[in-house]
């Protein structure tokens, strides 16, 4: 199921401003792929062309080939809405539906494309999820409570828990653990090692640690000066990157000496 | 006191955090003599009653502060006075509610009964005298008041919405959404009586002049009630977080199921509460409805022919009528209508509430 993505020259703009420049990378499958880097050098604005969520800004475009297993992400014909089905993401903040219990935001992604279920399958896949999620013996005697009644750390799971419950085929987390504890954060990153046997998994992060703990693949974003637009410094294997990497830059910010 | 040494500007015993303050009941005693002090001058001066509450009010605006200003500091004289001045400022404002509302009650609650509810002004034989009784009933009123609001509602509720779902959802700074805005803006403004006259015309334009019936009420109400549901619709789906449409674009949901599914589900409480006040706003009025649907004395319950009965326009017309079962006919549909709004205000908190985002465990 899990697919790689092959990133080509892709220029990221926002109207006239160019957000990140020149980025070009191949995403493992099966694998966790990093993103790490300054605020505002583009990682984030990176991570949402990969499900082409950039394009929900107005006036937010792309220059570049994104190829998913084949097939460009970019493409005339392409419906954005079906490359989201396939490609799923998490927030940097945990953002379960507000009207929804746990049972029915797990579902949403079925409920809300009004995919008809009996309640026994959607049962296991609300099970499913959840226990993919690692939530499921914290929630499973209150499935029908409302989401937002959960801890952050639970709520971030239960976003993840909906997230892999439309069974995509990438995963991409925009600093998932930004706004948790060390203990839901390690929950998190624990999750991250087991979901990396199914899914392609891209992360973004402000912590280093996290970024040397979870990855395969590290890529380091940079800006040359405020203003200017971002792009990929360096992109190699996590172990090489934090013990031996190619470019000064990058062994700057990870040993803190930058900026 | 003498023998304590005071900070002058502060009141504090040097060195100390202590104060010295008036004893708890100080606000309650000064208002209490105030009152009796007034009353009393009242009596002496032969001064109207009403002369009572406002010489009470403004001795103890003027006393507290000062005793407080000579025991405590200067801040907690300040606290006092303004402290003062706002309750005053708040029985102000509540005594016209609560006259309005004790009158309407006193005067027409013992005209309120099964049969004035059950009845329309239909004149009767007295079976005894012979000679006929003028009619003492609101059900038709009642009823058209109902029926036209329920009117105005089906049409303004859709296309509010929709125009709300609009601005908030696709039109965001382009030059029409703009130009709604605007024209939405000074729609609320327009006076009440020219979405009548509005009604009136296109309906002499399409149907010959003298054309009268219930829908043009409708119409007419409607006009007045788009604004409100658009303008209280668009504030309540721009407090929808936009990371809950993120959410879900990223679960590959479309735009209008996101916006179908969770935007107006997140939002529905604050829009039913809009339309409620929307609806309370225009069952009361009365110029558009007197001049596009007229005035009846019995039953009507079809919207689309004739004229109807509407209960501020039966208010009117007992009140024209000028004898005193009339007036008290007058003072009960106006408890009547009160009544009806508060009603519908309770179910629009209710549902506000059964609908409003969950967040407790």
């Amino acid at each position: 199921m899990a697919k790689s993505i092959d990133v080509s020259d892709v220029n990221i703009y926002y109207g006239d401003f160019k957000a990140v420049e020149d980025v070009s990378m191949t995403i493992k499958a099966k694998s966790v792929t990093a993103f790490i880097g300054p605020s505002g050098c583009g990682k984030s604005t990176f991570l949402r062309t990969l499900n082409r969520m950039h394009e929900v800004i107005p006036g937010a475009r792309v220059e570049g080939k994104i190829v998913v297993d084949g097939q460009s992400l970019y493409g005339s014909s392409v419906d954005p809405v079906e490359v989201r089905r396939r490609i799923g993401m998490v927030f940097q903040r945990p953002n379960p539906f507000p009207t929804m219990s746990i049972y029915d935001n797990v579902l949403a992604g079925n409920r809300l494309n009004s995919k008809k279920l009996r309640k026994s399958e959607s049962d296991a896949i609300v099970e499913k999820a959840l226990r993919g999620a690692n939530l499921w013996t914290e929630v499973k005697d209150r499935l029908g409570k409302p989401g937002m009644g959960l801890s952050g750390g639970q709520q971030q799971r239960l976003c993840i828990a909906r997230a892999i419950a439309v069974q995509p085929e990438v995963l991409l987390m925009d600093e998932p653990c930004s706004a948790l504890d060390p203990i839901s954060t390690a929950a998190i990153e624990d999750l991250i090692h087991e979901l990396k046997s199914d899914y392609t998994i891209v992360i973004v992060t402000h912590n280093m640690q996290q970024a040397a703990r979870v990855s395969d693949d590290t890529g380091f974003f940079n800006l040359k000066a405020a203003g200017q637009p971002g792009h990929l410094v360096e992109f190699n294997p996590t172990k090489q990157m934090f013990t031996n990497p190619d470019n000064p830059d990058t062994e700057a910010y990870i040993s803190g000496r930058f900026g | 006191m003498s023998a304590v040494d005071l900070d002058a500007d502060t009141g504090l015993r040097n060195g100390s955090f202590s104060h010295v303050s008036l004893p708890r009941y100080a606000s309650l005693l000064v208002v209490v003599i105030a009152l009796a002090l007034s009353a009393l001058l009242v009596l002496l001066l032969g001064w109207n009653w009403v002369a009572c509450p406002v010489v009470a009010a403004v001795l103890t605006v003027i006393a507290l502060p000062l005793w407080s200003a000579a025991v405590e500091n200067r801040r907690k004289a300040v606290d006092r006075l303004v402290t003062s001045l706002v309750w005053c400022a708040l029985l102000v404002a509540l005594v016209p509610l609560v006259w309005v509302l004790a009158q309407t009650v006193v005067k027409g609650a013992p005209e309120l009964t099964g049969s004035f509810l059950t009845h329309d002004m239909t004149q009767k034989l007295d079976p005894t005298t012979f000679k006929m009784l003028p009619g003492a009933g609101v059900a038709h009123a009642l009823v058209g008041t109902l029926l036209v609001t329920l009117g105005a509602t089906i049409i303004s509720v859709p296309i509010g919405l929709m125009t709300a779902v609009y601005l908030v959802e696709y039109g965001r700074g382009k030059l029409i959404a703009r130009w709604t805005t605007l024209l939405v803006d000074v729609m609320t403004g327009i006076p009440s009586i020219v979405a009548g006259l509005f009604a009136l015309a296109l309906f002499t334009v399409i149907s010959g002049v003298g054309t009268r019936f219930g829908l043009m009420g409708s119409i007419a109400l409607s006009l007045l009630m788009i604004p409100t549901v658009v303008r209280s619709a668009e504030e309540m789906m721009r407090l929808v977080p936009n990371d809950l449409r993120e959410a879900s674009y990223a679960l590959g949901v479309p735009k209008w199921r996101t916006i179908v599914k969770m935007v107006i589900p997140t939002a529905f409480g604050g829009i039913i509460t809009g339309v409620m006040l929307a609806v309370s706003r225009v069952i009361g009025e009365t110029a558009p409805l007197l001049v596009a649907i007229g005035s009846l004395d019995v039953m009507n319950t079809n919207l689309f022919s004739g004229r109807m009965q509407t209960l501020p326009v039966y208010i009117l017309n007992e009140y024209k009528k000028s004898t005193p079962h009339d007036y008290d006919l007058a003072w009960a549909g106006a408890l009547l209508l009160i009544l009806i709004v508060m009603i519908l205000n309770l179910i629009a908190r209710i549902v506000g509430k059964i609908f409003a985002p969950k967040t407790g465990r």
